[in-house]
């Protein structure tokens, strides 16, 4: 059931020069929010910025109607997203989206994220660590090591986590997706969870594909409404001819969607 | 207090009715609002066949305002009618097909279909900027308007309302073309043309390159060609652009519409719309106007 809610502000956190987590009490979302979903939010009482900011959910705290999310600043929006205080009552829309990550009793899963994509994965690992005996292996990437956040916290809600840097500057120099092939080639899991820039959701896809790996991705795409009416925010399907394409939206069919579905 | 209004035929209880391509066919706004509360829903613009859209970004943010190349995406008037249509009059307010098509063909055909159905009038979308044929194409020019009107008037009888493009350098020779074809009533306006450009990459934002403007940005061209469209014609008209709040309604209704629609403000809350109609309701006692018809195109000029 989605809402639209007045959340209170109940801490916010900085964890790098432009990435800040917000926690809300928000109970009337948190009660049907799944990992995946997303929540839209109005920045300021005004028409300018005119569209609420999409935003994921990081984390979850159930009995406490808390929700929390995090975000880099990327433009006006975000900024002034960033100097709410705490106290203050944020208009918040959701639970959005119905396509979410299904939680299954599995033997293994690989989850990959890459940079600020790694955020909507935390409660999807943290749904498995507590409601399943699922072996949960995180695979984090970032550009180097001054952008690795919350190492600690994803720790925590996984059996194996690989960090890995482009630059070599902290874990694993080069790409998540090589590591996470690597530990496949010696045991297959029985799903491939991801969200991250493009080129790494490409690379999954594929590689989910050769190896018939059951493969679910988080994905974005510009959007207006967030609940299904203004058909801004279009994902090609998969399988649908060149020369006449057919669209899934990210608000209703996803945000997370089966790899072979879509076409990114 | 009087809010009712007849729009070319059809009778609301209020002014406000949601604008198409904002509201969907109206489901994903009953977890927020009572649809019974709204004068009327302006469906998604539908066409006789489904239409998959334009490739995406079809949507970029821009001051006080969207763009927006959607490339009317729709199931088409069959699945509507047998899935959305149901849906829909399971609720107490009027029901206005936007009907789409790309050529006179088309039109004509969509419109023996919906002339069978139970709704309760036709807005003829003679204006979407986004899509390669039809629509736009028809609807610069009086003889355009005129032409594709007075083919859809032939096998319509049901109550029909115009919807015009403010691409145009006088928006009075469309609204007359409309009129003279027979059209019951106009709407207006549609989108603006506008683009928006990534300095970054240098490449427009929107993957379609261009698209329609909406929003508060757009609102006062909105006012003025809703002013200059009813000066023009003796039907009613149905006036929207950049509407959020009760005090826009007004505006448009003082400007000359009999009517108004929310759009985009439906994507900053989804009970806009109904803020709107209580801010009509709050201007009436606040002025002690007794019947909301009676503010119609009193706007006096300077």
């Amino acid at each position: 059931m989605k809402v639209n809610c007045k959340a209170e502000i109940l801490k916010i956190e900085k964890l790098k020069e432009d990435i800040y987590k917000f926690s809300i009490k928000a109970e009337e979302i948190v009660k049907t929010a799944k990992p995946g979903h997303f929540i839209e939010i109005r920045v300021v009482d005004a028409i300018e910025p005119l569209l609420r900011r999409p935003i994921s959910i990081y984390n979850l705290e159930k009995d406490q109607g808390i929700l929390e999310f995090i975000f880099q600043v990327k433009g006006k929006g975000t900024e002034l997203l960033a100097k709410r205080k705490v106290g203050e009552k944020l208009d918040v829309l959701g639970p959005l989206g119905y396509g979410t990550f299904s939680i299954k009793d599995y033997k293994k899963v690989a989850i990959i994220g890459g940079g600020i994509g790694t955020f909507p994965l935390y409660e999807l690992a943290k749904e498995l660590k507590e409601q399943t005996t699922t072996n949960v292996h995180i695979y984090m990437g970032f550009r180097n090591k001054e952008l690795i956040t919350l190492e600690q916290e994803f720790k925590s809600v996984s059996d194996e986590l690989t960090i890995t840097t482009d630059d070599g500057s902290y874990g694993i120099q080069g790409f998540s997706i090589n590591e996470l092939k690597k530990d496949c080639e010696k045991e297959t899991p029985d799903k491939i969870f991801a969200c991250g820039p493009l080129p790494m959701l490409k690379a999954v896809q594929s590689y989910a594909k050769e190896k018939n790996i059951p493969c679910e991705m988080s994905l974005e795409q510009k959007m207006a409404c967030g609940i299904g009416v203004c058909l801004g925010c279009a994902v090609k399907t998969a399988r649908s001819p060149e020369d006449n394409p057919q669209y899934w939206h990210v608000c209703k069919a996803g945000p997370v969607f089966n790899a072979q579905d879509v076409e990114i | 207090m009087n809010t009712s209004v007849n729009l070319a035929g059809i009778k609301m209880k209020n002014p406000v009715t949601v604008a198409s391509g904002t509201f969907g066919y109206g489901r994903e706004f009953e977890e927020f609002i009572d649809l019974n509360k709204l004068g009327g829903i302006c469906t998604k613009g539908t066409s006789l066949k489904p239409k998959a859209g334009n490739k995406p970004p079809r949507v970029y943010e821009t001051t006080a305002g969207m763009l927006n190349s959607i490339g009317l995406q729709n199931p088409g008037v069959e699945y509507f009618m047998n899935n959305d249509l149901p849906y829909l009059k399971k609720f107490d307010t009027a029901i206005i097909v936007n009907a789409c098509g790309s050529s006179i063909d088309e039109y004509v055909e969509l419109a023996k279909v919906l002339n069978t159905l139970d709704i309760d009038g036709v807005e003829l979308n003679l204006s979407c900027p986004n899509v390669k044929a039809g629509c736009m194409a028809f609807g610069t020019t009086y003889e355009g308007v005129k032409q594709v009107t007075s083919e859809v008037r032939k096998v319509l009888d049901k109550p029909l309302i115009v919807k015009l493009t403010p691409n145009v350098t006088s928006i009075q020779d469309p609204a007359r073309g409309a009129e003279d074809a027979g059209a019951d009533g106009i709407s207006l306006i549609n989108t603006l043309l506008g683009m928006s450009i990534d300095i970054h990459t240098k490449r427009p934002h929107l993957a379609n390159n261009m698209g329609g403007l909406s929003g508060p940005a757009v609102k006062p061209v909105a006012v003025r060609m809703v002013y200059q469209a009813s000066q023009a014609v003796k039907i009613p008209v149905l006036g929207l652009g950049g509407i959020v709040t009760g005090e826009d309604a007004i505006e448009f209704m003082l400007a000359g519409a009999s009517a108004v629609s929310v759009g985009t403000g439906n994507f900053i809350a989804p009970d806009q719309s109904i803020k709107v109609v209580e801010g009509i309701e709050n201007y009436m006692k606040k002025y002690s106007i007794e019947d909301i018809n009676s503010i119609v195109g009193t706007v006096q000029m300077n």
